[in-house]
């Protein structure tokens, strides 16, 4: 039997593991204390001091969320003077923070809001002077307003230990400490990936992402417009949350629905692109094979992950697969296969990209990935920005009858929509190279070792008495890890996946904010919106991207064949280094 | 234990310290620092005349949770001066809010200074006050206009005289 300890938590015995904080068996003896720099996927930091505790024989309080547990300890959560020192401190951080809630972007989305709420503060008692510096609103994708900034650390540790990017830290001192990228660069010159997981888990609106919202309602509203949008695969698995609903629910229909009522003319599935890009990743992916190289071959959907790689490893340059992402594949169909069919000006065509990442806000604006001299993705959303347009609009999301996506850019396979897991570009690449290079129809196609949320998952696959090794990676703190193996051995893998956020699109920087009775990516609720994704693909009757009709359509009557002239032109682009102030070349020679 | 004479002014000591250790806050843990410098901010404001009803309360309260929740010593230690002379001291903390006196007569927005029948009119005081509040005839008695005076104590250093006193 295991062994267990007893603890006295607020004079009532509980019988818990040992080798474990005070906060962790309180969680499990059914108290949960206040936190707020506390996540369990972040290192400890034991800093904003919410989470004190009174123990019996100590004399000051303790964080239960870095204090062990030990025998006979005796626990007090909610005495008095325990929770006048609790709603002091909450206080204390209120003091320093902009009085603004009503106009605020995260009203009624704030852990300091409901922190502050359910510690009692109904007055103030320390009022003072307020920190005070300017907003950085020079980045593509992430706007970061240090006066709303309560210092909890957890961007910090988020970007330095998941995403290994270490952009931000603390600069300076005492009251004076603030929230920046090295030197107080903007973030625009920054090495920020615009992956956007600050924003995931900032308890304030200290990060948001650049609002693109009233410039698109604007444009909706212009009659000289067509309006086309396309949706990525993890927002319809993620936005009802927003519409409080539970973690898991595909509301693809919905959605197309609310985007036809809010002024959209036509709305596009990314999925369908996704096909794309995996018919072009695939052969891709055999013509490197067959030619010996250059292997590993790196997948480059995620936006993130191509600017790491461009700052971190140019050296891999010539690995990294020169597919454009689905949705830059998607938005250039539209202003040019698309605009040709209806006979339109592509320069009359606004090319929306409904998206989970604030990254796709970064990669629209990358030169390389402007066609015929046209931006293709004019405007990017993310599934936050989405969730407040729909009730902006007045849209009842929950109750709208469900729509089905638009031809010719609309129909996609159920390797298209497992794009928004960590995995799925591999498993769909996997399906369709399996067959273009055999002939013959792979059987097996749930590829259960490079599903789940380990940080690193390796596989095998035989092709052809062949072994492919395969690795697959989430979060830009894993990829760091695979590249590192890959630059020791550049035998080690043949194709690797790669994906900026943790858990894949699915937890992208853009997603809808955890709610009252969560925490920012929760892996719980990560997993159910990978079910909805993997449902998704169960569901569909064609599984394989080389299926897809209209896929198979589209090469017919316009691209010819993967890998054709035409394909280069429109759907595969060039990386280059990228050096912001600070950053060191690993290909220069020190001589 | 420190030992300090009675020309030195208690809430004024307390600052001194906290302003000190306010400056040494890392910036880590909330209650320093943020809770040092609301206190310190509290005691500039008594120390200027500024204090209210319920200051003293707000200080020991502020304090004591600092003290026990404070992540590292710096911040657990850094009420204690504050709190000390409270202890000790706290009929100065209540002249400081509700007579407006600092007994000690060191804190500026608390005191006057005035020229007695000491002076002897060498106009010392008068031509190094920087806000010309001093007027008066050679060899005569000067005087000090308390509405431009800045409480510098610059003439009070000057003079030769003694004639100048902190009221």
């Amino acid at each position: 039997m295991e062994e267990h300890i007893t603890i006295t938590i607020n004079d009532k015995i509980h019988r818990v593991k040992p080798d474990q904080t005070i906060m962790q068996a309180a969680d499990a003896c059914g108290y949960h204390i206040p936190r707020l720099c506390y996540h369990p996927k972040l290192s400890i930091e034991g800093a904003c001091r919410v989470c004190i505790v009174q123990v019996e024989g100590i004399k000051n309080y303790v964080a239960s969320c870095c204090y062990p547990v030990a025998d006979e300890m005796k626990i007090y959560t909610n005495h008095k003077e325990i929770r006048q020192a609790r709603r002091d401190i909450v206080e204390l951080l209120l003091d320093n923070h902009p009085e603004d809630c009503h106009t605020c972007e995260r009203d009624g989305n704030c852990e300091l809001q409901r922190l502050a709420y359910a510690m009692g503060i109904r007055h103030r008692h320390f009022v003072g002077q307020r920190k005070s510096y300017e907003k950085d609103l020079s980045s593509t994708s992430v706007i970061r307003d240090p006066d709303k900034c309560i210092l909890c650390g957890r961007c910090v540790r988020m970007c330095s230990e998941i995403q290994g990017v270490h952009c931000l830290g603390q600069a300076y001192r005492g009251f004076n400490t603030v929230v920046m990228p090295a030197f107080n660069m903007p973030f625009a010159e920054s090495v920020c990936t615009t992956c956007g997981q600050c924003i995931n888990v900032c308890p304030t609106a200290s990060f948001v992402e650049k609002n693109y919202t009233q410039e698109l309602f604007e444009k909706l509203n212009d009659q000289d417009l067509i309006k086309v949008a396309q949706v990525a695969p993890s927002v319809r698995a993620a936005i009802g949350e927003g519409f409080g609903l539970a973690p898991g629910r595909n509301m693809e229909g919905q959605l197309v629905a609310a985007l036809k009522r809010m002024g959209f003319d036509y709305v596009f599935d990314t999925q369908f692109s996704a096909d794309l890009t995996i018919m072009e990743e695939a052969s891709e992916f055999l013509e490197r094979f067959q030619a010996k190289g250059p292997l590993p071959m790196i997948t480059s959907c995620s936006s993130a992950w191509m600017k790491y790689m461009e700052q971190f490893y140019p050296d891999l340059i010539e690995n990294i697969s020169t597919c454009k992402s689905p949705m830059s594949m998607g938005a250039a169909m539209t202003k040019t296969y698309f605009a040709n069919k209806i006979k339109a000006d592509p320069k009359k065509i606004l090319s929306v990209a409904v998206m989970c990442c604030t990254a796709k806000k970064y990669e629209a604006a990358r030169p390389e990935l402007r066609v015929n001299g046209m931006r293709s993705t004019d405007i990017v959303i993310t599934t936050r920005e989405t969730v407040w347009m729909i009730k902006s609009a007045g849209i009842d999301f929950l109750n709208i009858k469900p729509e089905k996506f638009d031809e010719p850019l609309g129909l996609s396979s159920g390797a298209g929509a497992i794009f928004g897991v960590t995995g799925g570009v591999m498993e769909a690449a996997i399906r369709t190279a399996y067959e273009l290079y055999m002939g013959e129809t792979l059987i097996d196609i749930e590829l259960s070792d490079i599903r789940g949320f380990e940080g690193i998952k390796e596989a095998q696959v035989v092709l052809d008495g062949h072994e492919l090794r395969l690795a697959v990676a989430h979060g830009l703190g894993n990829a760091h890890r695979v590249l590192e193996m890959v630059r020791q051995d550049r035998d080690r893998f043949h194709f690797v996946e790669v994906m900026g956020c943790p858990g894949g699109c699915i937890g992208g920087g853009g997603q809808p904010y955890a709610t009252a009775n969560s925490i920012p990516l929760d892996e719980e609720c990560l997993k159910l919106r990978a079910q909805a994704l993997y449902g998704l693909d169960r569901e569909k009757t064609i599984r394989r991207s080389h299926e897809n009709p209209d896929v198979q359509r589209l090469y017919k009557e316009f691209l010819g064949k993967p890998l054709s002239e035409k394909s280069h032109k429109l759907l595969h682009t060039h990386y280059a280094e990228k050096l912001p102030r600070g950053i060191v070349s690993p290909n220069l020679k020190v001589v | 234990m420190i030992v300090i004479d009675e020309d030195s002014c208690m809430v004024d000591i307390a600052k001194f310290f906290l302003e000190f250790t306010q400056n040494e806050s890392c910036g880590k843990c909330t209650p320093c620092r943020e809770g040092t410098k609301r206190m310190f901010e509290i005691l500039t404001r008594i120390t200027e005349g500024k204090g209210e009803p319920g200051d003293i309360e707000k200080l020991e309260r502020l304090g004591r949770m600092i003290q026990k929740a404070s992540l590292c010593g710096l911040g657990q230690s850094a009420p204690n001066p504050v709190l000390s002379t409270i202890k000790n001291f706290r009929e100065e903390y209540e002249e400081h809010i509700h007579q407006k006196v600092c007994r000690a007569r060191v804190c500026a927005g608390l005191i006057t200074f005035q020229i007695t029948e000491q002076c002897t009119g060498c106009a010392a005081c008068k031509r190094i006050c920087p806000v010309a509040a001093i007027s008066g005839s050679p060899k005569k008695m000067h005087a000090i206009d308390p509405e431009k005076c800045i409480r510098c104590g610059l003439c009070y250093e000057t003079c030769k005289f003694n004639a100048i006193e902190k009221v």
